[in-house]
C-alpha cells in the first residue's frame, strides 16, 4: 500500500474533531455553523460481514452501504480551532473538538507554506501562576483604623488623566485669602480608572466596537461610572465623532495613522473633545511590531472609515519620522496638543521593554509639560493579528515595569505628574477588581484593559491555544470578524449590557477591597497594603514578604 | 489610641494644666508617654522670647556635643534651665540623664539677617545636632526655635510629670500656647522622636489615630524640605504638609483642608471654585490623607486650628472661656479646666470644616 506520509495529518492539528456518528442525527448544523470550514459532510463506505447458520453449515452475508459522517478537514487552512462551536450547536452530543497536546503543527505549517504562523489572544507561554495572584491585600484595618462599609460608605473612584504640575508650579495667585488661577495650565481630567483599551474597528466587528461604544455610555450616562474607552488605531465613524458621545472615547494615533484624515476633517463639527489623544508607540503582545490588519477583514465599510484600499494593512513598526523622544514630544505631542486647542490630554502607549523606565523619566522631564499620560502594555496583553513568534516570544511582564517606572518617577519626586495606566493581563484570571486594585497600590493611575472585554462579550478563546483566530477573519462569535453572516451572531444589546454589568460588578468588587484597608479614594502608590506569599516578587517590587 | 489637647490662654499658665487636661482622659491612652511643646514662654522664659531655645534632653555626652557645635557656629548661650528631676518614688519613666532648655544669643555674624535665614540656621542646627546625637545614641533635639520649648519622655503622663516636678510650682514654666499628648505612638516603635507635638519653623502639629495614606505622604514629602525628616510617625506627615502648604506655598491656612482631605469629584463640579480644587486634589494627591484622625496644629503667628478626617472621625472637642481656649481629644478634660464655660458652645469638629482660633481666641468655623 502506497500513500505519502508527508502530508499533514490528523493527529498533528491542534484540535482533533471527535465525533460519534451513532449519536449524530445528520441535522448538519455543525458544518453550518463551523467559521473555519474545519468540518465537512462525507461519506464513509461501510461494510458488515455476517456468517449465518442454515441448514448447509453457513453462509456468508455481505451489506455494503454508504453513510454520511462529519469529517475533519486536515490542511493547513482549515484546521480547527477549538472554537467549539460545533459542540454548542449539536443537539446531541455528537462531536466535540479536543485539544492535541503535541505541539507539532507550528512545524508542520512552516514546513508547508513558508509562512510564519499568525493569530490572535495572548501568549500560549501561561504556565506559572500569575505575580499578581502571588500578591494579596495583606494591610487589613483592625482596630486602630477601622475598616469601612463597602456598601453604605461612599467611595471617590476616581484617576486622572493629564499633565499633573507639582503643586508650586500651580499657576496660582492669592487673593483676598483665597487662591486664583492666573493662567494656562494643562489639562487633566477626572475619569476611572479601567480604561477600555485601544481595539479598533477592523479589528473588532463594526457590531462589537458599538457594542463597547453603548456600554461606556451607558456606564458614563447612568450608571455614574465615568470609563473611557479607546478607539485604537483606524478611526471611528463619523457620525460618532460628530455626537456628544465623543467625549467618552479617546481617539488613537498610531504609526499608519489610519483614519486620522477622516478625524481632522471633522474638527470642526465636533461638539465635544474627546477624552484624550493616545499616541501608539506599541504594545505588549507584539512589541516592535506595527498593527497588522489582513485583507480578509478589511472590507468596504473599515476601507471607508480608514479611507484605504483593500489590501492587508500593515502600520510600520514606528512612526515614521519620530527618531527620539525629544522629537516625538515636539513633533507628535506638540501638533496633537494645538490641533484641540490644548483642551485635549495626550498620552502615549508604549510596550514594556527594559527601557520604559528611560523613556518615562525623558518623558516627566519634558519642560513643556504636554505629554498627559503614559501608558505600558506588558507581554500579556492580547492582539487582534501578530506573529505568533512576537507573541509567545517577545515582550516584557507589566507588573515589575509598572513598579520601576513609578519608583524612579518618586526617586525624583515626580510620582503622579504623568499618570501611568498599565495593561497587559489585567483581568485574566477573570478578576477586574483585584489585579486593578493590586496595579493602583503599585503606582498605577488605572489599568488598561482588552482581551477581558471581549471574553465578556463571548470571545472563546483562552490562553490553552483554544481559537485565537481573531486575524482570520472567521471569528466564530462575530467579535474579530467583518464576515456579515458571522457578525449577525453578536447580539448588541446583550454584550452592550454584559460589559456593563462586568464594570459594574468590578466596581463593587473594587469597594470590597478598598473598605477593609480603609480608604475611600484610591491608593495609589500604597504598596504597604500589600504583601506577597513569594519571597522573589515581594524583594523585587519592593512589598513585604509575607509566609 | 493617642489623647491630645492644646491651650490657648490670653495669660501665662503653668505647664501643670497640660497634666490637669490629661489626667481625666487617662482611659483612652496606655501609658506609655508625654509630651508637651510649650510656646509663647512665661515664667523663667519670658526675658528670653527673643533668643533661640535648643530643648534638648540626653546623657552628659550630649550636652557636651551640643555645646562644642553650638560654639562652633557662633552661638553663645545667654540662659540655661535643666529640669530638675525626682528621683525618690519609683516611677513608671524611662528617664535621660539630662533635660536642658538652653537660649542662646545667634551668631555675631547673623546680626542683621532676615527672619528667613535666622530660621534656616535655626534648622540647620537641630538637623546637624540630631545627627550627631544619633550617631551613639546620646541625646534628642526636639525644637531650636524663639519662644519654644518641647519636652518628651517615655513612660506614664503622670509618673512623667511627678518626674519633671510639673505639680505645683515649683518649676516656673508657663506659656500661652500649651499643647501636649499622651501616648507614644505604638503603631512603629516605641521612641522619643515618634512623640507629638511634632515642631517645625513655628508650626506645630499633633494628630489622633492612623495616616492610611502614609507612604504616600511620606514618600510625596521627604524630597520637597529638608527638614521633611524622621518619619518616625506617620502623624509627622500632618506636619509637614501645613508647612509646605502654609510656608513654602503660602497658601491660606482654609486650603489645609482641601489638601488633606479633598471634596469628591462630584461635591467639586457644583463649585464656583472647581477648577482651584480640581488642581489641588490632583497635584497633592500624594498629600490627602484618608483617616481616621483629628489634627490639632499651631501657626508661627499663634493661630491655633483643628481639622479632621473626612470619614472616619476621632474624637475631639473645642471649647473656650473667656481667658482660654482649648482644643482636646474628650469633653472629660476640658471640663477639667473649664468647669464654668458654657457649655453650648462647645464644637464638636465636623468632618468638613476648619476651625481656627485667633490671638483674640476668636473662634472661626470656615466651611470646606
Amino acid at each position: 500500500m502506497k500513500f505519502n506520509v508527508n502530508t499533514i495529518s490528523q493527529d498533528a492539528l491542534p484540535w482533533i474533531i471527535e465525533y460519534d456518528s451513532s449519536k449524530c442525527m445528520l441535522c448538519g448544523k455543525c458544518c453550518a455553523v463551523c467559521s473555519f470550514q474545519a468540518i465537512k459532510v462525507d461519506v464513509q463506505k461501510r461494510k458488515k460481514i455476517q456468517a449465518i447458520s442454515n441448514e448447509n453449515g453457513f453462509s456468508i452475508d455481505s451489506d455494503q452501504k454508504a453513510i454520511p459522517v462529519i469529517k475533519q478537514v486536515i490542511d493547513e487552512k482549515h484546521f480547527c480551532r477549538g472554537c467549539g462551536m460545533c459542540t454548542k450547536v449539536c443537539p446531541n452530543g455528537a462531536i466535540k473538538a479536543r485539544r492535541n497536546k503535541t505541539e507539532i503543527f507550528g512545524t508542520r505549517y512552516r514546513a508547508k507554506t513558508a509562512q510564519s504562523v499568525k493569530r490572535g489572544g495572548r501568549n500560549n507561554l501561561h504556565c506559572e501562576k500569575r505575580t499578581l495572584d502571588k500578591i494579596k491585600v495583606g494591610r487589613i484595618s483592625q482596630m486602630t483604623d477601622p475598616s469601612l462599609d463597602a456598601l453604605r460608605h461612599t467611595f471617590d473612584i476616581r484617576t486622572n488623566l493629564g499633565r499633573i504640575l507639582s503643586p508650586d508650579k500651580l499657576n496660582f495667585s492669592v487673593c483676598e485669602n483665597e487662591l486664583k488661577i492666573n493662567g494656562n495650565m494643562p489639562v487633566n481630567t477626572s475619569i476611572y480608572p479601567v480604561i477600555i483599551s485601544d481595539m479598533s474597528i477592523g479589528a473588532l466587528s463594526p457590531r462589537m466596537w458599538e457594542a463597547i461604544a453603548i456600554a461606556v455610555a451607558y456606564l458614563n450616562e447612568v450608571k455614574g461610572i465615568p470609563i473611557r474607552m479607546c478607539t485604537g488605531e483606524g478611526g471611528i465613524p463619523d457620525r460618532l465623532l460628530k455626537s456628544r458621545y465623543l467625549k467618552y472615547m479617546i481617539l488613537q494615533i498610531a504609526s499608519g495613522h489610519f483614519g486620522w484624515n477622516r478625524i481632522v476633517n471633522a474638527l470642526e463639527y465636533m461638539k465635544e473633545d474627546p477624552a484624550g489623544i493616545l499616541i501608539k508607540i506599541g504594545q505588549g503582545a507584539k512589541p516592535g511590531d506595527g498593527g497588522l490588519l489582513m485583507a480578509q477583514k478589511n472590507v468596504r465599510l473599515i476601507q471607508e472609515i480608514r479611507g484605504v484600499p483593500h489590501a492587508d494593512l500593515l502600520s510600520p513598526p514606528n512612526h515614521q519620522g519620530l527618531y527620539s523622544i525629544e522629537e516625538s514630544v515636539q513633533k507628535m505631542f506638540l501638533s496633537m496638543n494645538c490641533a484641540f486647542k490644548f483642551r485635549v490630554p495626550v498620552a502615549i502607549k508604549v510596550a514594556a521593554s527594559s527601557t520604559s523606565v528611560s523613556v518615562y523619566n525623558n518623558l516627566l522631564r519634558d519642560p513643556y509639560n504636554i505629554v498627559g499620560g503614559f501608558f505600558i502594555d506588558g507581554m500579556e496583553g492580547a492582539t487582534g493579528a501578530a506573529h505568533e513568534i512576537s507573541l509567545n516570544h517577545t515582550g516584557h511582564p507589566i507588573v515589575s515595569k509598572l513598579r520601576d517606572c513609578y519608583l524612579s518617577a518618586v526617586k525624583q519626586g515626580r510620582q503622579g505628574q504623568i499618570p501611568i495606566f498599565a495593561g497587559g493581563g489585567i483581568g485574566m484570571n477573570g478578576n477586574l477588581a483585584a489585579d486593578t486594585f493590586k496595579m493602583l497600590c503599585l503606582g498605577a493611575n488605572g489599568v488598561i484593559i482588552g482581551k477581558l472585554i471581549l471574553q465578556i462579550a463571548g470571545c472563546v478563546g483562552n490562553d490553552y491555544g483554544k481559537c485565537n483566530a481573531c486575524n482570520t477573519g472567521c471569528c466564530p462569535v462575530g467579535i474579530t470578524t467583518q464576515n456579515p453572516k458571522l457578525t449577525q451572531r453578536l447580539d448588541i444589546d446583550t454584550v452592550a449590557q454584559n460589559i456593563a454589568n462586568y464594570i459594574i460588578a468590578s466596581d463593587i468588587e473594587l469597594k470590597k477591597l478598598l473598605a477593609p484597608v480603609g480608604n475611600s479614594s484610591l491608593p495609589i502608590g500604597r504598596s504597604d497594603a500589600l504583601i506577597s506569599v513569594d519571597k522573589n516578587v515581594a524583594d523585587r517590587l519592593n512589598i513585604q514578604y509575607a509566609c | 489610641m493617642c489623647r491630645i489637647g492644646a491651650i490657648k490662654s490670653q495669660h501665662y499658665i503653668h505647664l501643670s494644666a497640660t497634666l490637669k487636661l490629661m489626667r481625666s482622659q487617662q482611659k483612652g491612652y496606655d501609658n506609655s508617654g508625654f509630651a508637651i511643646v510649650a510656646q509663647d514662654l512665661g515664667g523663667i522664659f519670658e526675658k528670653y522670647k527673643n533668643f533661640p531655645i535648643l530643648s534638648l534632653a540626653g546623657n552628659n555626652k550630649a550636652v557636651e556635643i551640643t555645646e562644642k557645635y553650638t560654639q562652633s557656629l557662633g552661638f553663645s548661650k545667654v540662659f540655661q534651665y535643666k529640669m530638675e528631676v525626682n528621683n525618690n518614688e519609683k516611677l513608671n519613666i524611662e528617664p535621660l540623664e539630662n533635660y536642658i532648655f538652653i537660649a542662646y544669643e545667634y551668631p555675631k555674624n547673623y546680626e542683621n539677617s532676615t527672619k528667613e535665614q535666622k530660621e534656616n540656621l535655626l534648622l540647620d542646627t537641630r538637623l546637624k545636632l540630631r545627627e550627631l546625637l544619633s550617631e551613639n545614641d546620646d541625646g534628642y533635639v526636639y525644637s531650636f526655635y524663639e519662644n519654644v520649648i518641647s519636652l518628651k519622655e517615655i513612660g506614664s503622663p503622670v509618673d512623667i510629670g511627678k518626674y519633671f516636678n510639673l505639680f505645683g510650682d515649683k518649676v516656673d514654666i508657663k506659656a500661652k500656647i500649651l499643647t501636649v499628648q499622651c501616648r507614644q505612638n505604638t503603631n512603629y516603635d516605641i521612641v522619643r522622636y515618634a512623640a507629638h507635638p511634632f515642631f517645625l519653623s513655628g508650626y506645630t502639629t499633633l494628630t489622633n489615630g492612623e495616616n492610611t495614606f502614609y507612604e504616600k505622604n511620606k514618600l510625596a514629602l521627604k524630597p520637597l524640605y529638608k527638614g521633611y525628616i524622621g518619619f518616625e510617625s506617620d502623624s509627622q506627615c500632618f506636619l509637614y504638609t501645613l508647612h509646605y502648604a502654609h510656608k513654602i506655598l503660602k497658601w491660606p491656612i482654609e486650603y489645609y483642608k482641601h489638601i488633606l482631605t479633598p471634596l469628591s469629584w462630584d461635591e467639586m463640579q457644583a463649585r464656583e471654585d472647581k477648577e482651584v480644587l480640581t488642581r489641588i486634589r490632583m497635584s497633592m494627591a500624594n498629600f490627602e490623607i484618608n483617616g481616621p484622625n483629628a489634627t490639632i496644629g499651631v501657626l508661627p503667628d499663634g493661630t491655633m486650628i483643628n481639622v479632621m478626617d473626612s470619614k472616619k472621625l476621632r474624637p475631639v472637642v473645642v471649647a473656650k472661656d473667656k481667658d482660654i481656649a482649648i482644643i482636646t481629644s474628650e469633653i472629660t478634660g476640658v471640663n477639667e479646666l473649664l468647669p464654668n464655660r458654657d457649655i453650648n458652645k462647645d464644637i464638636y469638629t465636623n468632618e468638613r470644616e476648619t476651625i481656627v482660633i485667633d490671638n483674640n481666641l476668636n473662634i472661626k468655623r470656615i466651611k470646606q
